[in-house]
């Protein structure tokens, strides 16, 4: 179990302790004002350099950690590796060995593949490495920033301060998250969030698109869905992975909606002050009508806009106060 | 060679051997060392004929970078093996007489006996029979597009079918494809947990399954390749009690390691079939102790640095087997409760008759494998010495290789001395 995240890799938030995730989200807290300066920069990796690698496309999650590091004075290694050296035919090993000869203090990486971020840990040990997504394992700082944005919408409705609020908002909180658990990330890591906050997770979706293990997660299947939306204070929604070919595990994509998707008709089945959380891209249409996306209960884009302080505190915790090496 | 115990086909006895020309001219009681004879001192050592590996990948031709027939063989014997049975799915597939006398041509240069098992189907591709009549006048008695199982029946049947009349045994790696899927490691609560996709335990013994029942009706004989699961072992095992002519295998990494090896990504332990659950583990062990499983083989995979150094589901499955298998067959054997004579008829006995090396205790052809040391029989010998300590160094490998998931290890017993055709080959550990 991890206490602290400062000076260490964030690989996954499974061996997270609950005070380390709310260190986390309190440090997110302060940097929720630089963001609204006019000069958005502060000086707390003045000299560091985060390299950032993705050799998964992203357009998102690599825009909100670059910029994360740059308001913190970091410099940025940029490397778009999907279209490099793996093409031709480099090892994992020697991509991270060459970055490294450069000088860095720390790896932002995403890979398709799971467990990537713990490999190349092991690879440059000296190296921090924070895991902006490895395959179907984990996601951790969307995990961060999903809890983050619960407690900071929770907080300002009840006018409660909430660095001061600890984890207190967790406790009891019912979370229902539907659609592809099984090959989710952002899944793996929302459900480590919350549990160890102390939330109660229901999933719900296809059988085959949901874990036979998820009991082992701390989380419960939800035996009816719409029983489960009455039931909810926050309804997590994942995106349907057509990329990754989880078409397959379902007959139609209509029949997905029909059956799983968060349409007009089910939102009204929802507790007026529940939360609907979605950490994109959407599919408007499949998993989540267009109109309850952009509804009132819906805090989407409240997510996107707080990666970036969540995503400056991780990093500043991992990096700061570790000694350089060599 | 004085002090040993001699395992033979009749138990363990205590005495010398003496060895002459090439073969075993006498074995007794306190042998008098002649004046220009090698005295090997063997005390607290086991003697018995040398080990047959019936799952070796020698890489070679197309895969050299990872290993060679020569390296292999070297490999081998530091291993305690003086045959091996090289496996047809190298860079093009052994699935001609050209490429099959290519492997054997090499392998006469070694000096150990290399076999081959030719592939069932042209390319490994599981559609059209490769000619197993011409490749089997070459000597090649055992067929298998190991790498993959057959996945269509239709093919399975008419390959057993075509077989029998040949006298060869067909080896099947069970894994059923549509339920592998994308699999990388055993499926279950550790791979969903670790985001890895997972290879059911299902699709190995729905083939097993498949392949009695084909056998059932076509007759023949069939090995079954690297069983790991407990359910595959008892199919094979009623099998047999009802009488059909079926063998089976078991690795030593499917005895000695488990799934939860995988739980920190290192492609070192990725492996077709996975490393399966502890309970699995328990089973084979069980299976192997009770005499139920016909040999102990090494799926020996040699892969080259770079191609593990990549992320767990991108990097080719197998590990190196050769130069481990005694020690963790000790182990999987409970070490100081091992039954010396069981030790030899898994690792030598048991894989030499599957490979028909040798039938019953008469040598095929001018084969001497897997015997019973007896006064007159050619010296195929390997000495293991049960209390001897080492740590695996993956550096000091004879492989070209290095993709042992057992660096660092502490085993207990090792091989100190082999002799092949006659000749002296490994002495106290080290190549001659």
């Amino acid at each position: 179990m991890i206490e602290t995240i400062r000076g260490q890799n964030l690989l996954s938030l499974n061996d997270l302790s609950k005070d380390a995730i709310i260190e986390i989200l309190n440090e997110a807290e302060s940097f929720v004002e630089v963001n609204e300066r006019a000069i958005k920069k502060v000086p707390a990796l003045k000299g560091r350099v985060v390299a950032s690698l993705f050799f998964e496309e992203s357009t998102r999650t690599r825009l909100s950690f670059e910029t994360a590091a740059k308001r913190l004075s970091a410099d940025v290694l940029s490397l778009a590796v999907a279209s490099s050296s793996v093409k031709k035919g480099e090892s994992l090993r020697d991509t991270i060995a060459t970055v490294d000869a450069l000088g860095i203090d720390a790896v932002v990486l995403r890979h398709a593949s799971s467990g990537a971020a713990e490999q190349v840990s092991r690879y440059v040990p000296h190296v921090r490495v924070v895991n902006a997504g490895d395959g179907q394992h984990q996601h951790p700082t969307q995990g961060l920033l999903d809890a983050f944005t619960i407690r900071q919408t929770l907080a300002e409705r009840r006018g409660l301060d909430p660095i001061a609020s600890g984890a207190t908002l967790f406790e009891g909180l019912k979370v229902l998250i539907v659609g592809d658990i099984r090959h989710s990330r952002v899944a793996r890591s929302d459900i480590a969030a919350y549990t160890t906050l102390g939330a109660e997770v229901r999933v719900a979706g296809p059988p085959t698109l949901l874990p036979q293990s998820v009991a082992q997660w701390g989380a419960t299947l939800a035996p009816n869905f719409e029983e489960a939306l009455r039931w909810a204070d926050v309804v997590g929604l994942l995106r349907l992975q057509r990329e990754r070919g989880t078409e397959s595990f379902v007959p139609t994509l209509n029949e997905y909606t029909t059956t799983f998707g968060l349409t007009q008709e089910r939102a009204s089945l929802l507790k007026p002050g529940a939360l609907i959380m979605h950490p994109g891209p959407m599919n408007r249409g499949v998993e989540v009508d267009s109109k309850v996306a952009d509804g009132p209960q819906a805090i989407i884009r409240r997510q996107v806009s707080n990666g970036v302080p969540v995503r400056m505190a991780v990093l500043y915790l991992s990096i700061a106060g570790l000694g350089r090496a060599k | 060679m004085t002090g040993a115990t001699l395992i033979t086909a009749n138990g363990a006895v205590e005495a010398d051997l003496r060895v002459r020309d090439g073969v075993v001219r006498e074995i007794g009681p306190a042998l008098t060392p002649l004046e220009d004879e090698l005295v090997l001192q063997l005390e607290g050592q086991w003697v018995g004929p040398g080990f047959v590996d019936l799952h070796t990948h020698l890489r070679e031709p197309g895969g050299e970078s990872s290993e060679t027939i020569a390296s292999g063989a070297r490999a081998g014997i530091v291993g305690g093996y003086t045959a091996l049975v090289a496996m047809p799915n190298t860079e093009p597939a052994l699935d001609t007489v050209a490429l099959v006398s290519f492997v054997l041509a090499e392998g006469a240069r070694t000096p150990i006996s290399i076999a081959v098992a030719g592939s069932i189907t042209q390319n490994r591709e599981g559609q059209q029979l490769a000619p197993m009549a011409e490749m089997a006048q070459l000597g090649v008695r055992v067929f298998t597009d190991d790498g993959s199982g057959v996945q269509n029946a239709g093919v399975m049947r008419r390959a057993l079918s075509y077989a029998k009349p040949l006298g060869v045994r067909l080896a099947q790696h069970c894994e059923d494809d549509s339920l592998v899927g994308s699999g990388v490691v055993n499926e279950g609560p550790l791979a969903e947990s670790l985001g890895l996709s997972g290879r059911s335990t299902l699709a190995e013994e729905i083939m097993v399954q498949r392949d009695i029942d084909l056998l059932r009706s076509t007759g023949g004989s069939l090995h079954f390749l690297h069983l790991s699961t407990a359910r595959s072992i008892e199919l094979v095992k009623n099998a047999k009690a009802e009488g059909l002519d079926v063998t089976c295998e078991v690795t030593p990494h499917h005895l000695t390691l488990d799934e939860s090896a995988c739980a920190t990504y290192d492609p070192l332990f990725k492996v077709h079939p996975p490393l399966r659950s502890s309970l699995d583990v328990f089973a084979l062990r069980e299976a192997l102790g009770r005499g139920h499983i016909d040999a102990v083989a090494t799926d020996h995979a040699p892969h080259a640095p770079e191609s593990k150094d990549r992320a767990f589901d991108e990097a080719p499955a197998g590990l190196l087997g050769l130069e481990t298998a005694a020690s963790l067959t000790y182990e999987a054997l409970g070490q100081s409760s091992c039954d010396p004579v069981l030790f030899y008829s898994v690792l030598s006995r048991g894989p030499a008759r599957v490979a028909q090396l040798r039938a019953n205790d008469n040598p095929v052809g001018l084969s001497a494998q897997g015997g019973a040391l007896q006064v007159g029989e050619a010296a195929n010998l390997t000495a293991f010495d049960p209390s001897v300590q080492w740590r695996v160094d993956a550096s000091a490998l004879q492989s070209r290789a290095s993709n042992t998931p057992y660096a660092d290890r502490v085993m207990i017993g090792r091989v100190s001395t082999v002799i092949s055709k006659g000749v002296l080959v490994l002495r106290e550990g080290v190549l001659q």
